[in-house]
């Protein structure tokens, strides 16, 4: 069997769906949170990497370099900023997150 | 084809801030955090310079079609680093009399311009994806910067969570578009939708219009907006209600109005749909808060339906009319912000509506300017905020959306409802309490007056430079 572009974007679809659900359905940890945004992210990476090798074009492969480096410091953030909620709250339940309604 | 020089000399008030804001992280560094004040201080020079820089630089495309400094890009840039610079001089008094100031603030919101600016003269999906991020790290660290206070880190992990969601939808609209345009520049992604309308382009669309309106706070986007604002630190909130919002609002035109102009039929329903929506939920979700920065939260995301209102009319006009409505909002903002700042309590700022008590009582000239500020918000002729409605509602009935501009009359009239309990319990109710407001600093005070006096009388001769400036900086988009 030939694997085609189709199943690079289907299995960057599932990943993207499994991330996005990731974040909502999870009621537990924030660290899960900040996986899901991380498998969001590789997702998004697949697909322009095989839309670049498909369409012959080299812009994709340079976004995903951008991607892969902003994850990066994007993680960075996230983590400091959980690390003062968690100095805050001594807990990173998302269920906790609720000081404020909404 | 520009050299590098040119194409260097097109992105100068970017590279002034980058370099600036690098420098005055040394400058910190070095000193410690008392040198808050001085990096405050120049911060704000830095960014009037960049203004400056941006308005006088030459118009034209660089970096391969990456960088654009047309003069959409230029008006944005101007607004959003001045907003930013005054959002640096509410913060400096601020941060100081509360205990938190550290020389990162500024430098924060030096390099969140950098990226809004980068936002708002985006050519492709790369620089516009390294934009959204270079400004959005940034204001997640600022939502979060009182560390100390558990609203603060809670209200910077939610917007962290939601924003970092939101680039994600983004991400994966540019990729479908990319893939099925098959180019990353908005200019060969309109030229490929001319003759090749395929569902995969609307579908990626559709992702990014979600992302964007994450960062514009509409509705049904809006779940972050009440808890950011409620929990992040007041002069923070003040940027977050001016500049990123621009930013955005600009990209969103250039995206939808450049790359997209043929597809105007798909994405003006998903605007109208996301404008209407913005318009009921601000209007109603505002008549029951408590605390003043909720309650500005809620008037935002009603603020921004009308904002779309005029990109979804796709004309020249409706931009223009977005733009102008954009400015004269963000002029308003920073004056309620401003004016919020300046009162307190025995120390503690002042954070229920309530506490606006007979308050012409203790703070007369405030009492008027928060008064003009209100009605001005909430859209009462003559003031600013009903020139920018009447072009907003004026170019979408022109473009055939008067059924839309109806409903956001209404809305806005269910709307006063909470404006007018501001200025009521300023001029007729009797104080909560005995306690006096504090001495308000000098320069919150100023910036309030000031913006309340542009809101009225000033904006007449106002619109009168403002009219001519959006109408270069919106020729050329559109589709009539």
């Amino acid at each position: 069997m030939d694997i085609g572009l189709i199943h690079y974007l289907t299995v960057a679809a599932a990943l993207f769906t499994i991330g996005v659900f990731g974040i909502f359905v999870n009621r537990k940890n924030v660290i899960i949170i900040l996986m899901s945004i991380e498998l969001i992210l590789l997702a998004v990476n697949i697909n322009f990497v095989a839309f670049s090798t498909y369409l012959n074009d080299i812009s994709g492969q340079i976004m995903a370099m951008f991607v892969l480096t902003v994850a990066a410091a994007e993680a960075a953030v996230g983590l400091a900023i959980l690390v003062t909620f968690f100095r805050n709250r001594g807990d990173i339940a998302v269920d906790d997150a609720s000081v404020m309604k909404g | 084809m520009p050299d590098l020089s040119s194409a260097l000399h097109l992105a100068a008030s970017e590279l002034t801030l980058a370099v600036g804001a690098l420098v005055l992280l040394m400058v910190g560094a070095f000193i410690g955090d008392k040198s808050a004040r001085l990096v405050s201080i120049l911060s704000v020079l830095l960014l009037i310079a960049a203004a400056v820089l941006a308005f006088m630089g030459p118009w034209g495309v660089a970096f391969n079609g990456a960088y654009v400094a047309d003069p959409l890009a230029i008006y944005g840039k101007s607004v959003i680093y001045l907003s930013a610079a005054v959002a640096i001089i509410l913060g400096d008094g601020w941060m100081k009399r509360t205990h938190i100031a550290k020389f990162e603030y500024p430098v924060l919101i030096v390099l969140a311009s950098v990226g809004m600016g980068m936002m708002a003269s985006s050519g492709d999906l790369i620089s516009m994806y390294v934009g959204i991020e270079l400004h959005s790290l940034a204001l997640y660290v600022l939502a979060a910067f009182h560390r100390d206070d558990v609203k603060a880190s809670e209200a910077g992990l939610k917007y962290f969570v939601l924003g970092a969601l939101s680039s994600g939808l983004l991400l994966y609209g540019s990729s479908l578009i990319y893939g099925f345009a098959g180019s990353m520049r908005f200019e060969d992604i309109a030229a490929f939708a001319v003759d090749h309308p395929s569902p995969g382009l609307v579908f990626g669309l559709v992702f990014l219009i979600c992302g964007l309106a994450f960062k514009v706070s509409a509705a049904p986007f809006h779940m972050w907006t009440p808890d950011v604002y409620e929990g992040a630190p007041t002069p923070v909130v003040a940027l977050f209600a001016t500049a990123p919002k621009v930013a955005a609002m600009v990209l969103i035109a250039r995206v939808l109005e450049g790359g997209f102009s043929e597809a105007h039929a798909q994405w003006s329903q998903v605007l109208v749909a996301i404008s209407l929506i913005s318009f009921v939920v601000g209007a109603f979700g505002g008549l029951v808060q408590k605390d003043v920065q909720r309650l500005l939260a809620y008037s935002s995301i009603a603020n921004i339906g009308y904002a779309l209102l005029g990109i979804a009319a796709g004309t020249s006009e409706g931009l223009q009319a977005m733009l102008m409505f954009m400015t004269l909002y963000v002029i308003d903002q920073l004056g309620f912000f401003a004016i919020l700042l300046s009162l307190s309590k025995s120390g503690r700022p002042i954070r229920r509506i309530a506490d606006l008590a007979g308050l012409k009582k203790d703070r007369p000239v405030t009492a008027v300017a928060l008064t003009i500020l209100s009605l001005s918000v909430l859209g009462m002729p003559p003031f600013s905020g009903f020139w920018g409605k009447y072009y907003v509602f004026g170019a979408a009935a022109d473009a055939g959306l008067w059924p839309v501009a109806a409903a956001g009359l209404v809305a806005s009239v269910v709307a006063a409802f909470y404006y007018l309990r501001i200025i009521k319990l300023m001029w007729f109710d009797a104080p909560v309490d005995d306690i006096q407001m504090d001495k308000s600093s000098p320069e919150t005070s100023l910036i309030g007056w000031a913006c309340a006096a542009f809101a009225f009388p000033l904006v007449i001769v106002g619109l009168t430079w403002l009219e001519p400036l959006t109408k270069v900086a919106s020729a050329g988009f559109g589709n009539g």
